[in-house]
C-alpha cells in the first residue's frame, strides 16, 4: 500500500471510523475525551459492565466510607462532550480480533475499526465461596460495594476484621477507627504496606495503626470465616491458632485483572493484565503487536524504558489518565506520530491522618534512605535505590518534595543521594535494606511455552493461570 | 455540578479548603477530602478554588471552554 493510501484510510478512520472502548471507568472516559479532542468524528461506543457512567474510585475507601459524601457523588466530570453510544450494564464477553467484533453479555455484538481495552481490575474475592457468602463479608471496589459497606459500618458492628493491610485495607481500617469502631487487621506480611513500600516504611505504617488503636496482627493468615446458625459472620480463625469475633470482614487482598473475557482472543491477556508495547498496542500470545487493539489503565502491562523495560501493571489513578491519553492519540495518528507512555508511576493514600505519596517503583529497590524528616515523627521523605540509582521516593506528609525526586528518578540520579537536604534528622544519611519480599517466590502468572526445534516447527502455547489465589 | 481533584498533583496548599470549606476539607496535615458533586449553589466558590489552586489539580465540569452542554447523567446515547 502506498503512503498516500495509508493516509487516506487514516483520514477515513478519523472521520467516519468506528472506535469501541471496553471499560467505562476513568481510563475509558479519558480516552474518549482525548479521541474527540484530537478530532475523531466517527462512531464511539463505550461498553461498561456496571450500570453507572464513569465514576471516581479513590473517594470510596475514604470520604464515602467515612459518611462524608454519598457513593453516587463520585461521577467523574467531563472535560468535554464525547457524544458516545453508551452500552452500560452490559459486560463484554468475547473478542474476535479477525472479525473485529466484541460480544456482549446481552447477546449483541459491536464491530470496530479500532478497539481500546480498559476493563480494569476487580477485587480478589475471599477464596472460599461459602464463607465469602456469609452476611457481613465484603469487598470494596465498586460504588455498590462502598454503599453496602458504608451502610453496615453506620450500623455500628461490634468489630470489623480487615483481611490484608495493603493500601485499601489500611484505609478501611483507618476509617473504622475514625468511626470509633473496633477493628482487627490481619496481614500475612511482616508489616502493613510492606509489599508496596518495604518493611522499613511498613514498620512506620504499623506504628500508625497501633497509635490509632488498631488490633494489628502481622505474619498471620486468616484460615477460615465462621458463620452463626443463620449465615451471619461470627468469627475468624487465624493461622497462628488465634480467633477474633467480628460482625464485618472486609476482604482487601488486592485485585485481579478483568481479562477472562479475552480467553480465546489470542491476546497476551492473563491475571496479570494484557501485555502491550509502550505505545499501548496489545501483544498477542506470540509477542507480536496488534495494529488495531489498544490497552490502557489498570488492565495494561507495558514496558517502561526508565525501569529497565520492565512490564509494569499499575493500579494508579494517574496512570489510567496518562495511558488512556497516549492510547487514544496513537489509535488515530500516523505511525511516525505515535507517542510512548513514559509516565512516572505516582500514587497517594490517605490513612490515619497521614498523606502517603509515592513516585517511581519502590518495590524494585534494594536500599532505602530517609533523606528528609524522620521516621519517628511519621513525617519524612524516603528515597529508594536500585543498583546505585534513585528508583523511587515515598513521602509521609511531605508531598511537596516528590516532584524533585521524580526528576531524580527520570535523570537516573545516583543513590544514595550525594546532596545535602534540608530537614535532615537523627536517623542520618545511611542506606539500609528496603525489606521487600523475595521476588523469586512463585507467582500466579500465566505460562507461555515454546515447542519444536526448527524455526518452521516452532509453536507458542499460552496457558492461562487461575485467577483465584489463596489468602 | 461535578468536581475531581488530581491528588497526585495536590500538595496540600489548602487554598480550596479556605475558599469552599463545605466542599474541600483537609484531613490531617496535608491529605484532602472533597465532595465530587457539590450543590450548584456552591459553583462560584468551587470555581474560585479551582482558579486558586497553585498546582492546578482541580477539574470542574463545565469550567473549560471545550465543554458543551451534555448535562448530568448519561444523556448522549443508549
Amino acid at each position: 500500500m502506498s503512503p498516500m493510501a495509508v493516509d487516506g484510510s487514516l483520514e477515513r478512520l478519523r472521520r467516519e471510523g468506528r472506535i469501541v472502548v471496553v471499560g467505562a471507568s476513568l481510563a475509558g472516559l479519558r480516552a474518549a475525551e482525548t479521541l474527540r479532542e484530537e478530532g475523531f468524528t466517527g462512531t464511539l461506543t463505550m461498553i461498561g459492565d456496571e450500570p453507572y457512567e464513569p465514576y471516581d474510585r479513590p473517594p470510596l475507601s475514604k470520604q464515602v466510607l467515612l459518611g462524608r459524601v454519598p457513593a453516587d457523588h463520585t461521577a467523574l466530570p467531563r472535560s468535554r462532550a464525547i457524544e458516545a453510544q453508551w452500552r452500560l450494564g452490559a459486560a463484554a464477553t468475547g473478542l474476535d480480533p479477525s472479525a473485529k467484533r466484541v460480544a456482549l453479555a446481552d447477546g449483541t455484538s459491536v464491530e470496530y475499526d479500532r478497539l481500546l481495552i480498559a476493563t480494569g481490575v476487580r477485587s480478589r474475592p475471599w477464596p472460599n465461596e461459602l464463607e465469602a457468602g456469609l452476611d457481613g463479608v465484603f469487598v470494596l471496589r465498586t460504588r455498590d460495594d462502598a454503599t453496602r459497606l458504608r451502610h453496615r459500618l453506620k450500623a455500628g458492628p461490634s468489630r470489623v476484621l480487615v483481611i490484608g493491610a495493603g493500601f485499601t485495607g489500611s484505609e478501611i481500617a483507618s476509617v473504622c477507627r475514625e468511626r470509633d469502631l473496633p477493628v482487627t487487621v490481619a496481614e500475612r506480611g511482616p508489616a502493613p504496606l510492606s509489599g508496596a513500600l518495604g518493611s522499613v516504611i511498613g514498620d512506620v505504617a504499623a506504628e500508625l495503626q497501633h497509635q490509632h488503636g488498631v488490633d494489628l496482627r502481622c505474619g498471620v493468615m486468616v484460615t477460615g470465616l465462621e458463620g452463626d446458625g443463620v449465615g451471619r459472620l461470627r468469627r475468624a480463625h487465624f493461622s497462628d491458632g488465634g480467633t477474633v469475633d467480628a460482625e464485618v470482614a472486609v476482604v482487601a487482598l488486592g485485585a485481579t485483572r478483568n481479562t477472562e473475557w479475552l480467553a480465546g482472543s489470542g491476546l497476551a491477556a492473563g491475571p496479570r493484565g494484557i501485555a502491550c508495547d509502550a505505545g499501548c498496542r496489545a501483544f498477542d500470545v506470540r509477542g507480536i503487536v496488534a495494529d488495531d487493539v489498544f490497552v490502557a489503565g489498570d488492565v495494561a502491562r507495558s514496558p517502561h524504558p526508565l525501569f529497565g523495560y520492565r512490564f509494569l501493571s499499575l493500579e494508579h489513578w494517574g496512570n489510567a489518565v496518562a495511558q488512556a491519553e497516549v492510547a487514544a492519540h496513537n489509535m488515530i495518528c500516523r505511525a511516525e506520530e505515535r507517542r510512548p507512555h513514559l509516565w512516572t508511576p505516582y500514587f497517594w493514600s490517605a490513612q490515619f491522618g497521614v498523606n502517603i505519596k509515592s513516585v517511581g517503583v519502590p518495590n524494585m529497590a534494594d536500599q532505602i534512605i530517609v533523606s528528609q524528616g524522620s521516621l519517628g515523627e511519621h513525617r519524612f521523605t524516603a528515597a529508594y535505590g536500585y543498583q546505585g540509582r534513585v528508583i523511587a521516593a515515598v513521602t509521609f506528609d511531605q508531598a511537596k518534595w516528590l516532584e524533585f525526586y521524580q526528576r531524580q528518578i527520570e535523570q537516573a540520579a545516583p543513590f544514595p543521594p550525594p546532596f545535602a537536604t534540608v530537614d535532615r534528622r537523627t536517623e542520618g544519611m545511611r542506606p539500609v535494606p528496603a525489606g521487600f519480599p523475595d521476588p523469586s517466590v512463585p507467582t500466579h502468572g500465566p505460562q507461555v511455552t515454546v515447542s519444536g526445534y526448527s524455526p518452521t516447527d516452532q509453536r507458542v502455547t499460552f496457558t492461562p493461570a487461575g485467577h483465584g489465589r489463596q489468602a | 455540578m461535578r468536581v475531581v481533584v488530581d491528588l497526585n498533583r495536590c500538595q496540600g496548599y489548602a487554598q480550596c479548603a479556605f475558599l469552599a470549606p463545605d466542599v474541600f476539607a483537609m484531613h490531617g496535615e496535608e491529605a484532602l477530602l472533597y465532595d465530587g458533586q457539590p450543590d450548584d449553589t456552591r459553583r462560584l466558590d468551587v470555581l474560585r478554588a479551582e482558579a486558586a489552586c497553585p498546582v492546578k489539580a482541580i477539574t470542574v465540569e463545565g469550567a473549560g471552554a471545550a465543554w458543551t452542554a451534555e448535562g448530568a447523567g448519561v444523556s448522549d446515547g443508549g
